[in-house]
């Protein structure tokens, strides 16, 4: 390092420093540190210091297309536009928009959400009857907002699907239950609760559905340990997986 | 001890009785005024708790039954005895050993569970055209066979558990044969892993198309013959028809899709509305009813069967002509080794192992880094369904580019399903509640994970 | 000498302990307790081509306290386990437990939060039976090696000094690596 100009050292420095969080927390988290993964010494190859940035959180650009690709507008934009329409407050329920893998997200905020998915389901042009469940994902390095709760729904009528991601802080794990929009929602809103500890705010009963009801803590978030034991096999001792060396 | 003493201790009864009227604290001496009182009040409500180990509960399912008479006035239910935490341990494996977890859920639809989770991976990689036909056509004709061997089941097992015990072992035998299929292919009668992001584990075994030829000659005339046991014997209507009924609002509101959802006369099949694997260019039926009962159900699994064979014999036909390679061409993502049945049992084929350890060391290399370290998934997230014998199989792929999936969860649609129950059972008889459980088909592995 | 050399022919001498092991042994009662996988396998156990009623175990008890052997099939989660152990313990005496499959036997490949690692920690087991699932051949030859194992079970006195040889037999037991190091 010393044979390093003063330059260089101080850009590494700058490198490892957090990027600044001036107007948005959320901006910016870190992807990857390092060339392989490494965190030990394994990393020889000189990238250890090697700072990847997620890329910023962005909306997706018109026209949104359909599943089969982007090119021209497609039935994405369709409910966009259609939604748009029958959503006074559309700028402010709907954060962002993202297509992606012919998939496309609609970033909702929490605090519109009975009212998207209300929408989403009594339009005539819209009738996304059957919501696939909630499933629910844990960011721990997203700062205010780390956990989502992430909802497929589909169209029978017209034989689509979409996506609603809405996200909370763990600070302030609430998020308002759709129960009384998709009643099928009831044991899968239960379910996230038990794995993640996001409370559903008007939920009829949200209690403990996997784990016994005295369990302590949240089993699928990412501060929870896997909670294996090591394993013995003639004489070695194997750590449980989420204890071994990894690339990751 | 007077009761009203007691009740002033605990304000949580006194609560509790202000909402659902008389609660009844029983101290032991005061057997005779709660009985006396109970009689007053004229209701003869009992609670039932079935399960978790029951035999007629289709797993580790517990049901708490309010009865009155021999009537369900509420049906509640409690999951969780089979949680596996599944989708845990696959976010510390690699992306391809996530087979291996996944195939486990839902243990009467293996194949189901790993296709649903392969396409998920292959979505994200973007590689989902690149998939070698064969292994297409492979994944197609297993998916079959399991679905054939996954009604089987549960048209054994109902027969079991409403007290038929020829009917299951008739769904057995021929459950039998299908997994000689299996085990002919992938080497296992279960959780074969045999599905893998990027293609199948490996081609099918010389001989294989025989005997599944074989077993096509064989099967419409067994299923015949259960049709005949069961499609007019008078017990079995008796037993199944307008029995737990439940309607296409009712479906829709629950999120029910399968074959409760088909029995209500909506013909939604994912493998005719979203097809996947190729399924457009097969020529079958969606099986649909429109009694919305527990007969309706089961002559819909009866139809689906007869279709998937159609559907098996089409890709008998295809492997004939088509072949090719099973897994991926792109090196970074295809699994390295071939397998091969050796006197140990299957393993890397000694081909494999030669070339790796005797003539090239960058083979070695990639091996060895492809195997440990597997491949990268680029960032994002991807939700794939599959039409499973129970229903919508989707599975919520997150990926933050590493080689091991960040989250993995699977809506499975016997979890779903499930909470029709209380809406199918209330109202009607204790005995019918087994007939509606039944009729769902719910595999506790995949309901808990 | 004794006894039996008076006997006319026509008798059979045995002792009162394998008398019972074989009425013991010769109609084993299941209770029917399937969890996973295995217990898909452990009913194809008793379909027409395995067929264990052979050895008169067609009849799967649906109470535990009619049954005598316990087939733990599958895994056993956090949640299942209190129930296990209560179903164990309505079973009538004696009684004796297959852990069918790796997950039952040491939790397999499960080793995390929710679920039990090996059934031996709440009930003892008799066999331990690996596969993932198990093939119902291997669920026949377990269930065989109980019947070798009932057959030579002691009664009275007899049993506790036979419980007492296994018990100094396995203290005894060296791992099987590591010995020269350890």
């Amino acid at each position: 390092m010393s044979s390093q100009h003063p330059e260089q050292q101080a850009e590494q420095a700058a490198d490892r420093v957090p990027a600044p969080r001036d107007a948005d927390p959320r901006e910016l988290p870190v992807a990857r540190r390092g060339m392989f993964g490494a965190r030990t010494t394994g990393d020889t190859s000189g990238y250890g210091g090697l700072v990847v940035h997620k890329p910023p959180k962005a909306s997706s650009p018109r026209p949104y297309g359909g599943p089969e690709g982007a090119a021209e507008s497609g039935v994405f934009d369709e409910v966009a536009d259609e939604l748009e329409r029958v959503l006074p407050e559309f700028g402010d329920a709907i954060e962002r928009v993202v297509v992606h893998r012919g998939e496309i997200t609609f970033h909702v905020r929490r605090e519109h959400l009975v009212e998207v998915a209300r929408k989403l389901r009594d339009e005539p042009h819209l009738r996304f009857e059957l919501c696939s469940g909630v499933s629910g994902v844990h960011y721990p390095d997203e700062p205010g907002e780390e956990l989502h709760a992430v909802y497929h729904l589909l169209s029978i009528t017209h034989n689509r699907r979409i996506r609603l991601e809405v996200s909370c802080p763990d600070a302030d794990p609430h998020i308002p239950s759709i129960v009384s929009v998709y009643p099928t929602n009831d044991w899968h809103e239960r379910e996230t609760w038990d794995f993640f500890g996001i409370v559903f705010d008007g939920h009829p009963a949200l209690t403990r559905i996997e784990m016994p009801d005295d369990w302590v803590g949240h089993p699928q978030r990412k501060d929870y340990p896997l909670g294996g034991i090591p394993v013995e096999y003639r004489g070695a001792e194997i750590p449980p997986p989420d204890e071994r060396r990894s690339y990751v | 001890m007077s009761p009203s003493t007691k009740y002033t201790e605990y304000d949580a009864y006194a609560a509790e009785e202000a909402a659902e009227g008389r609660v009844f604290d029983v101290g032991g001496q005061d057997w005779d005024q709660v009985v006396a009182a109970a009689e007053d009040l004229g209701d003869e409500r009992l609670v039932v708790n079935m399960g978790p180990q029951h035999p007629s509960t289709h797993g580790v399912l517990r049901l708490i039954l309010t009865l009155d008479g021999e009537t369900v006035t509420e049906c509640r239910v409690g999951i969780g005895y089979l949680h596996t935490g599944i989708e845990k341990n696959m976010e510390f494996r690699t992306w391809t050993q996530g087979t291996t977890f996944c195939t486990r859920m839902d243990y009467l639809a293996p194949i189901f569970n790993e296709t649903a989770y392969c396409l998920g991976v292959e979505k994200l990689l973007g590689i989902t055209d690149q998939i070698p036909e064969r292994a297409q056509i492979i994944r197609v004709m297993m998916m079959e066979l399991n679905r054939i061997s996954s009604h089987l089941v549960a048209i054994a097992t109902f027969g079991l558990e409403l007290g038929a015990t020829t009917v299951m072992l008739n769904g057995f035998i021929e459950r039998e044969y299908t997994l000689d299929l299996f085990e002919e292919i992938t080497g296992l009668r279960m959780n074969m892993a045999y599905v893998r992001p990027g293609g199948v584990a490996q081609d099918l075994p010389s001989g294989a198309l025989s005997k599944i030829r074989d077993y096509l000659d064989r099967m419409p005339k067994r299923i015949q013959a259960l049709r005949k046991l069961m499609d007019a014997n008078p017990v079995y209507l008796a037993r199944t028809k307008d029995v737990a009924y439940l309607d296409l609002t009712g479906c829709m509101a629950m999120g029910i899709t399968g074959p409760v959802l088909r029995a209500t006369g909506l013909p939604w099949d994912l493998r005719k509305s979203q097809p996947y694997c190729g399924y457009e260019t097969y020529d079958f039926e969606v099986a649909t009813e429109t009694s919305a009962d527990v007969y309706g159900r089961y002559l819909v699994r009866m139809k689906e069967m007869e279709e998937s064979l159609k559907i098996v014999e089409q890709c008998v036909e295809r492997l004939q002509s088509v072949k090719g390679p099973v897994m991926i061409e792109d090196k970074k993502i295809g699994w390295p080794a071939q397998l091969a049945i050796g006197a140990d049992g299957m393993g890397n084929s000694p081909r494999h192992i030669a070339h790796i350890m005797g003539t090239s060391m960058e083979a070695l290399i990639h091996h060895f880094k492809l195997v440990t370290e597997g491949f990268r998934v680029p960032a994002g997230q991807a939700y794939t369904t599959v039409e499973s014998p129970r229903g919508e199989l989707g599975v919520h792929v997150v990926s933050d580019g590493g080689t091991r999936p960040y989250r993995v969860h699977f809506r499975d649609p016997s979890f779903t399903n499930l909470q029709a129950t209380p809406a199918m059972a209330e109202g009607g008889m204790i005995a019918d509640v087994i007939a509606a459980v039944a009729s769902i088909d719910p595999v506790m592995g995949g309901v808990d994970r | 000498m004794g006894l039996e050399e008076k006997l006319p022919s026509g008798f059979l001498l045995t002792t009162v302990e394998q008398v019972a092991g074989w009425a013991r042994k010769s109609s084993v009662w299941p209770a029917t307790f399937g969890l996973a996988c295995c217990a898909i396998e452990m009913m194809a156990t008793g379909d027409p081509r395995h067929d264990f009623s052979r050895w008169g175990m067609e009849r799967a008890s649906a109470t535990p306290r009619q049954a005598d052997l316990m087939i733990v099939a599958g895994r056993v989660s956090q949640k299942m386990a209190p129930v296990l152990r209560q179903i164990y313990d309505q079973m009538t005496e004696p009684k004796w437990v297959i852990a069918m499959g790796v997950c039952a036997s040491s939790g397999g490949m499960f080793n995390n939060y929710a679920i039990v690692q090996g059934v031996d920690h709440i009930v003892p087991v008799d066999i331990y039976l690996p596969g993932c699932p198990p093939r119902p051949e291997m669920l026949l030859d377990a269930i065989l090696k109980l019947h070798d194992k009932i057959q030579n079970t002691k009664l009275g006195p007899q049993r506790a000094k036979q419980i007492a040889e296994l018990e100094e037999a396995k203290r005894r037991q060296l791992p099987l690596l590591g010995q020269g190091t350890v």
